[in-house]
């Protein structure tokens, strides 16, 4: 069985850039912060895989719609897997974001707006796992958790993004503080930021299809038995 | 929508060609905040970053045979089905 380069050269990219964000992520010139140090390359993993999580949250909420539109079981089973690594991504981002937050705001938790906030965000998203494993007909658990995923996402952005910045954050871009792009006049960190969401959103995107195929498949061995 | 995929990846390939180069353009150096500079002026970072890729490497290796494995049962499974 070959691997062949026209349909996996996204998944070769999105290793490219890993490569290079991992090169160019510890070794360029970063500003130099106080406080911060050496710990705003985090920028280039941790707050990359948050967006790369909302890329993925979004492309589910994108075949949510979809499913209710055409009741396609596919683009049911495409939604959910895409909300899973989304929130998978979710995890490792509050995880590593809380051993940044120990070096730096000083403790592993700290009662920040955007800290509560993203999490009742994820709690929010894994209650639709609860609710899609509990429902038996495959049509229902479509429509219901479809519905859900929407309100989940409309739940969400809000919560992550709007009023960490109502109210004080200690992230940068809330509470009035400066965003990362203040400090950086020279755009150095862009130039890693951008490829870094990309890429982690590819090798995302990639571990989600492999997932979509593993449940197609079970669903051919399923109409194999019928028969 | 495949076009702006394909444009996209566009940007990004020139992106790396254009911009890497320049990466280690060096800004003004406030010496009075503590940075890793010493660790890459021994060099020693690169340690580091070799681990760092061996293990993702490993990792994608590892993901890549997965990808090929379920490539194989895929089409053992719609062979079946066409019997």
């Amino acid at each position: 069985m070959q691997f062949s380069f026209k349909n996996n050269w996204w998944k070769i990219l999105g290793i490219i850039l890993i490569y290079y964000v991992v090169i160019a992520g510890f070794l360029i010139d970063v500003p130099h912060l106080s406080i911060l140090n050496e710990t705003i390359r985090n920028l280039f993993f941790h707050v990359a895989i948050w967006f790369a999580m909302f890329i993925l949250l979004i492309v589910s909420l994108v075949y949510s719609i979809k499913y209710l539109k055409s009741s396609t079981l596919k683009n049911d089973i495409i939604a959910s897997e895409f909300a899973t690594m989304g929130i998978v991504y979710g995890l490792l981002g509050i995880t590593t974001g809380s051993v940044w937050a120990k070096f730096t705001w000083g403790d592993w938790w700290v009662n920040d707006p955007k800290l509560n906030a993203t999490t009742i965000a994820l709690l929010i998203y894994l209650a639709y796992f609860v609710l899609r494993a509990s429902i038996e007909d495959s049509h229902q658990k479509g429509r219901i958790s479809a519905v859900y995923n929407i309100f989940a996402f409309a739940a969400a952005v809000p919560l992550i993004f709007i009023l960490p910045r109502l109210t004080d954050s200690l992230h940068p871009g809330n509470g009035g503080n400066p965003g990362f792009s203040a400090y950086d006049l020279d755009n150095n960190l862009r130039k890693v930021f951008y490829p870094a969401i990309v890429g982690w959103t590819l090798i995302g995107v990639w571990f989600v299809s492999l997932r979509i195929r593993i449940k197609n498949m079970r669903e051919l061995i399923d109409e194999i038995h019928h028969n | 929508m495949k076009k702006l995929v394909y444009a996209f990846v566009a940007y990004c390939i020139i992106h790396l060609l254009v911009f890497v180069p320049f990466v280690q353009a060096q800004t003004a150096v406030d010496t009075s905040i503590e940075m890793a500079d010493s660790m890459r002026s021994d060099g020693k970072i690169y340690v580091v970053v070799l681990v760092v890729l061996i293990a993702f490497t490993g990792l994608m290796i590892y993901a890549i045979s997965t990808d090929r494995k379920l490539s194989r049962l895929e089409k053992e499974i719609k062979s079946l089905k066409s019997e």
